[in-house]
């Protein structure tokens, strides 16, 4: 039995691995940090809960709350660990492309990224013009990734979606495999969910 | 206890074995070489089946393609060179299907790496795209044809049954009617 249990983990440890499509937008100026552990945080949130209020400065100069939706819209959250990274790079530009789909069911997108500013700024210029929000969760560093319990060992965030409804109430979660994109269909259908 | 252990290492040297030759074998198509074989996912939609010649479900490999020249875009919904990129190839096909020279002789499909049938969707209906869009949600074909980055065009002429790759280029493909001189030229089609 024994046996069987570590000839299956050198089977996953030999043939898993991180695949990803990068984009040629960003030419050669992704770094790859290689396979990592697929979750290095715990939750302090959960469905059902209220969610903790934030309040990030955007790349657009913009200040933006949580609270300031309350009533008004639906809001996706969608962590990213880390700039110029390659799962990171091909998640927000898809998004960018179903706005429609978000508008349809009454919610925006905020991006938030542990990375500062300038950082953010010249990463998100390669997708094109986004729609949504981008806030930097720099300094205090992580802290509202910590909020969440979404903030990694190394100081980066997880790759985690959470959706929020109208009255701040956390409605999913999904801490997904940092390793991995969330599938869209899965966080579309969530959405149906809130109509 | 001795023989248990040799068993594992055996199973170890295999598995480094098998793992060095996958790598090796990474590679993106080459001008003048075959395409390799890959089973795509035939469409649903009755007028994409028919635009590649083919018919019922399941799988298909690009030599079953009625075709003389197949044009493969590698694409992800993700990517957003690929989305800048959308209308051009959108052009191309345009340039394809109005000549009479040109059509049925040369097909289009796309091949949407990481991405499902729901994304390669979306894709489909934002950019307006009427050729098809077959979705590698597992990077299995992405793999055999070397993890390129995206957009990328492989051209590949069709010849009693074989596919030889005429181009294979990472990015855009810049002027479509240079570009259809060009894969006219280099297949020998008439």
């Amino acid at each position: 039995m024994k046996k069987k249990i570590i000839l299956a983990a050198l089977i996953i440890c030999f043939f898993t691995s991180s695949a990803y499509a990068l984009s040629e937008a960003y030419k050669k100026n992704i770094y790859n940090p290689g396979d990592l552990k697929p979750v290095d945080s715990l939750l302090k949130v959960k469905v059902g809960q209220a969610a903790p209020d934030l309040t990030l400065k955007a790349v657009s100069g913009k200040i933006i709350s949580l609270k300031d939706y309350y009533g008004k819209k639906n809001v996706v959250i969608s962590f990213v660990p880390a700039a110029w990274t390659p799962v990171c790079s091909d998640q927000w530009p898809g998004y960018n492309i179903v706005k429609d789909i978000f508008e349809s069911h009454d919610t925006i997108l905020l991006g938030i990224a542990v990375d500062n500013i300038p950082t953010l700024y010249s990463w998100t210029n390669q997708m094109g013009k986004l729609w949504f929000e981008v806030l930097s969760d720099f300094w205090p560093h992580g802290a509202v990734a910590d909020k969440f319990g979404v903030l990694r060992s190394d100081g980066v965030s997880e790759r985690a979606l959470f959706v929020i409804d109208k009255k701040g109430i956390i409605r999913y979660i999904d801490v997904h495999n940092i390793n991995q994109r969330p599938p869209l269909e899965k966080l579309i259908r969530e959405l149906e969910k809130l109509n | 206890m001795k023989r248990k252990i040799s068993g594992l290492v055996m199973v170890i040297l295999m598995l480094f074995t098998a793992k060095a030759i996958s790598v090796a074998e990474v590679n993106p198509p080459q001008v003048g070489g075959v395409f390799p074989e890959i089973e795509l996912l035939k469409p649903d939609n009755p007028a994409e089946l028919k635009y590649l010649g083919l018919s019922g479900s399941g799988s298909f490999r690009i030599n079953q393609i009625k075709a003389d020249v197949v044009i493969i875009e590698i694409f992800s919904m993700y990517c957003p060179y690929c989305q800048g990129e959308a209308p051009s190839i959108n052009n191309l096909f345009t340039l394809i299907e109005s000549n009479p020279a040109y059509k049925n002789k040369i097909k289009i499909i796309g091949i949407g790496i990481n991405n499902s049938l729901f994304e390669t969707n979306i894709f489909k209906k934002k950019y307006k795209i009427e050729f098809p869009l077959i979705p590698d949600g597992d990077f299995k074909l992405h793999k055999i044809i070397g993890e390129v980055r995206t957009p990328y065009f492989v051209v590949m002429k069709l010849k009693g049954g074989k596919t030889e790759v005429i181009y294979s280029k990472l990015g855009a493909l810049g002027d479509n009617k240079t570009f259809i001189e060009q894969i006219v030229k280099s297949s020998g089609i008439k």
